[in-house]
């Protein structure tokens, strides 16, 4: 299995391991997921997140390049502006939901899935043209610090001020040794917080530095999960994927107005047919991926492709598809758990409001 | 404590017999460890007749749903209500842990599982 740079810290912490995306990672550390999932929403968590692909995008024909390979616009986003995007096949399904921020006129920063990446940078390479070059930072690894003081942490720890700094934004910024990072206000628990992008010679130095200060604890890959579960974010590869279109996934805001060439555009089918849903459990139980959703006479009506047990709301939530038609909030429906139909709702995304910087203030 | 009436399973379970012919079914540690914060645990109902080695039970953690399968055949007598509002008590003690209670048809059927020594070089074997 691959490892990030920081293996060895996990596994001094006695970290539970485990494989993700080909590499050994930490799935919960000593306290455990609901304990690491709760410290997440009061405090600060830090993540290991550098089995994720990053990959700048330069060239005179950047724009165009991303604009046929995502639906978003990218043309007039301003330098240091981060848009939360998908690339789409021919069939108009998913490739991978990705982040992409520019960082000057022609020149582009993304961060990709861990599991996708060697599938996208071939799908990438497979579309660029002679003005788009493509650079795979192999040598940064990622950390994510995620939590109502992350802000202060950082100004603390490394002495960077990121008051000023917007939702969705990416800033360079130095380490007090004078090494250059980029830090950006992005992340994928709902909470304010910075995914920073350091020399892989770095993150351990770096790593230790957060977690020395007290508000600070290590989180792993299950409390990951279990963070963005509740706010409704997609997984690739469950929630999203080869089949799915944008429409069906609920993604039409990353739908740039004036962008009609993007791959796939000519064939997504609006309204879609389907249509991906909140799922709450009315009563006790886990539901989880692959349960069968079914109307109040039991009729199929769809699947959860993502399930699991919310350590914030202490029930079950899940998200999965239904049939155009039962995508209605509030609807009683069951869910199938090993034969045992409990009765659940659909509800509107997220399950708990989001406590990142609004970005309202911010042009696109 | 070590308790030599205990019985194991390589699926970890535990089994103590009560009154002659019923077995007391818990988890053990290790499958406690595996699983984490557990959250909830599907019981079985009053009067289910299950072969040995079938699923009896299900304990939910945060990530992931374990089955718990029966050591023996019988009948469920009696379940572990307290476990449906509070699954953690499971890794307390065997005494407030134990999922379920099978009056077994076959009581002979627990000479063939693992003693406390035999778990735990089993469990060696997983390391």
């Amino acid at each position: 299995m691959k490892t990030t740079p920081l293996h060895a810290a996990h596994k001094s912490l006695s970290a539970k391991m485990g494989e993700f995306a080909g590499y050994d990672m930490p799935l919960y550390y000593a306290d455990g997921v609901m304990k690491e999932h709760e410290w997440v929403r009061a405090q600060a968590g830090l993540f290991d997140v550098s089995h994720m692909g990053q990959v700048i995008l330069r060239g005179a024909d950047v724009v165009t390049f991303l604009e046929r390979i995502t639906p978003s616009s990218f043309g007039t986003l301003p330098a240091g502006r981060a848009k939360y995007t998908v690339m789409t096949n021919e069939k108009g399904g998913i490739v991978d939901d990705l982040i992409v921020t520019r960082l000057e006129d022609d020149e582009f920063f993304a961060v990709i899935n861990a599991g996708c990446k060697d599938k996208d940078l071939a799908w990438m390479r497979s579309h660029v043209s002679a003005g788009v070059s493509l650079q795979t930072l192999d040598d940064r690894a990622l950390l994510a610090l995620q939590g109502p003081e992350a802000e202060r942490v950082l100004r603390e720890v490394f002495r960077i001020d990121t008051a000023a700094m917007p939702y969705m934004w990416l800033d360079e910024a130095r380490l007090p040794d004078g090494t250059t990072v980029y830090v950006s206000r992005v992340g994928y628990t709902g909470e304010d917080g910075f995914e920073l992008s350091v020399p892989s010679d770095k993150a351990v130095a770096v790593w230790e530095a957060l977690t020395a200060h007290q508000a600070v604890r290590p989180i792993g890959l299950a409390a990951r999960d279990s963070l963005r579960l509740d706010m409704g974010y997609c997984l690739y590869g469950h929630d999203i994927d080869d089949t799915t279109t944008p429409l069906e996934a609920g993604l039409r805001w990353v739908m740039g107005k004036d962008n009609r060439g993007f791959i796939g555009a000519e064939v997504i089918t609006d309204p879609p047919a389907r249509h991906r849903v909140g799922v709450r459990l009315l009563d006790k139980g886990v539901a989880r991926e692959g349960a069968a959703l079914l109307g109040e006479e039991g009729a199929p009506i769809g699947k959860l492709t993502s399930g699991g047990y919310s350590p914030s709301l202490k029930e079950s939530i899940g998200q999965g598809y239904v049939a155009s038609g039962f995508d209605v909030p509030g609807l009683s429906i069951k869910v199938d758990v090993r034969g045992r139909h409990i009765p659940a709702q659909i509800v509107p995304l997220p399950f708990i409001p989001a406590h990142t910087k609004s970005m309202k203030k911010q042009a696109a | 404590m070590v308790d030599t009436l205990l019985k194991f399973t390589s699926e970890h379970e535990w089994l103590k017999i009560e009154g002659g012919d019923v077995a007391v079914i818990g988890i053990t540690e290790y499958a406690q460890d595996a699983l984490g914060d557990l959250v909830y645990v599907e019981l079985p109902e009053i009067g289910r007749k299950v072969d040995k080695g079938q699923d009896v039970a299900v304990v939910e953690s945060v990530k992931t749903a374990a089955e718990v399968y029966s050591p023996v055949a019988g009948e469920v007598i009696a379940v572990n209500d307290n476990l449906s509002g509070n699954p953690e008590l499971i890794k307390k003690s065997l005494e407030e842990g134990w999922i379920a209670k099978i009056r077994m048809t076959n009581p002979a059927e627990v000479a063939g599982l693992m003693d406390r020594a035999a778990y735990d070089a089993y469990l060696k074997t997983k390391e």
